[in-house]
């Protein structure tokens, strides 16, 4: 056996452990960290798979976000009482639906057909004229932009539904509640110190996701990241959701990709088709805007439902 | 057997267990968690399938993986608001579960609410 599988199999007991762990903790706060390190896992094993940007995604998205969001609802709900597990017929019931699926999904691996079908020559032909290096980031932002598009409507949607979880006196409001700031909490010291080198980092990771691993969501998420950290510090406050400038922020991304899509049908003749010699300025534009976009929405996100009384 | 192989199972062990936590447990947050863990066992069958498909000096097909992390972000989305309904529902009955014949036996007074 090579070492690289040897590592490979690591990997995969790791993540199992991890999965197990997720479904089995005892309290749900201990599941929530086991799904971080199963995110975390996933993140390498995708780098051993060759797709660097999507272990970016996993380990920022997945595990970051996903999990941290899921451990913070996790001690907010701890004073929940804790349900009882389905026993005897259903549980039994509940294995053999689950090793039925894992036994079919395992044979349909075991069957993928010879030799395997690839989009990666069509997708490297489409490359050049968008200027681009990085062919994760040409589906992304120019043959398959459609799918971004709808992306980040979803995101919209989400922060709307969100929102509207909202009572209706609290509408326009702050989300979440202040934070207390503590000049001696190291907190306070990380919150100060971190964000000017993670919004560095962040706009490096979109800068370079056009030739490299890397792009606009997951630049936008480290910005997420940066700003939540200063909130969390008690640095900065979430604005109220009223404010017209965060609103313009969270739709300025998605609006103006729509923009530049539609005005593809007047000068490239199709919807999200870019003008010759102009599709990497354009695609830097809308990702550059996108990234903004989306750090916002993510914080917006994370922070939940309007809590506090909006401003008069 | 080689890596490809390896992570393609590995995938369908993860979904089942995944597809298990969300039938078996009843608390919300760990459908949750557990809904996760299924997606990600199939994202990663999927990545097999981008492994795979390696071709044209690429270490994998580049459309399959771009698929993967639009898939990721709907799926933070869908758990952002699943988490916003969740945190709701606590406030509103101090309950954490979907059985509405378990809540108004242990809280009869929020019933309504």
């Amino acid at each position: 056996m090579t070492m690289g599988l040897l590592l490979d199999f690591f990997l995969v007991i790791l993540a199992l452990a991890a999965g197990w762990w997720t479904i089995g903790a005892k309290d749900s706060f201990g599941a929530a960290v086991a799904f971080v390190a199963y995110g975390l896992v996933l993140a390498l094993i995708w780098v051993r798979i060759a797709a660097p940007d999507v272990a970016l995604t996993e380990a920022a998205i997945g595990a970051g976000l996903t999990g941290g969001m899921l451990i913070g609802a996790s001690t907010r709900l701890e004073s929940a009482k804790q349900a009882t597990r389905a026993g005897g017929v259903t549980r039994r019931l509940a294995i053999a639906l689950s090793a039925l699926v894992a036994a079919a999904l395992a044979l349909a691996v075991l069957g993928l057909p010879h030799p395997p079908p690839s989009l990666a020559a069509a997708a490297m032909a489409a490359l050049p004229p968008t200027g681009l290096g990085n062919p994760v980031t040409g589906v992304l932002l120019a043959y398959r932009a459609v799918d971004t598009l709808l992306e980040k409507v979803v995101l919209i949607l989400a922060l709307l539904g969100t929102w509207s979880l909202a009572p209706d006196r609290l509408w326009g409001g702050r989300p979440g509640r202040k934070e207390r700031r503590n000049a001696a909490s190291p907190l306070t010291l990380l919150g100060q110190v971190l964000p000017p080198i993670g919004i560095v980092i962040g706009l490096h990771i979109l800068w370079v996701g056009a030739n490299e691993p890397g792009g606009a969501f997951q630049g936008g998420t480290i910005l997420a990241a940066m700003w939540m950290l200063a909130v969390m510090a008690g640095l900065v406050d979430v604005p109220a959701i009223s404010r017209t400038w965060l609103r313009l922020l969270v739709v300025a991304g998605p609006g103006l990709f729509l923009i530049v899509g539609l005005a593809g049908f007047v000068v490239a003749g199709g919807f999200l088709a870019y003008p010759p010699g102009f599709a990497k300025p354009l695609i830097l534009l809308v990702e550059v805007v996108l990234t903004l976009s989306v750090a916002a929405i993510l914080l917006l996100l994370l922070a939940g439902p309007p809590e506090r009384e909006p401003p008069r | 057997m080689n890596a490809e192989v390896l992570f393609g199972l590995a995938g369908a062990v993860l979904a089942g267990l995944g597809l298990y936590g969300l039938v078996a447990d009843p608390a919300p947050l760990r459908k949750l968690l557990a809904f996760n863990l299924l997606g990600g066992g199939v994202f990663l069958v999927f990545g097999v399938v981008a492994r795979r498909g390696a071709a044209a000096g690429l270490g994998g097909d580049p459309v399959p993986q771009a698929l993967v992390i639009t898939g990721l972000v709907v799926a933070f989305a869908a758990t952002a608001l699943a988490v916003a309904l969740l945190r709701l529902l606590f406030e509103r009955t101090g309950q954490t579960l979907l059985d509405t014949a378990a809540q108004e036996r242990t809280s009869p007074d929020q019933a309504d609410g």
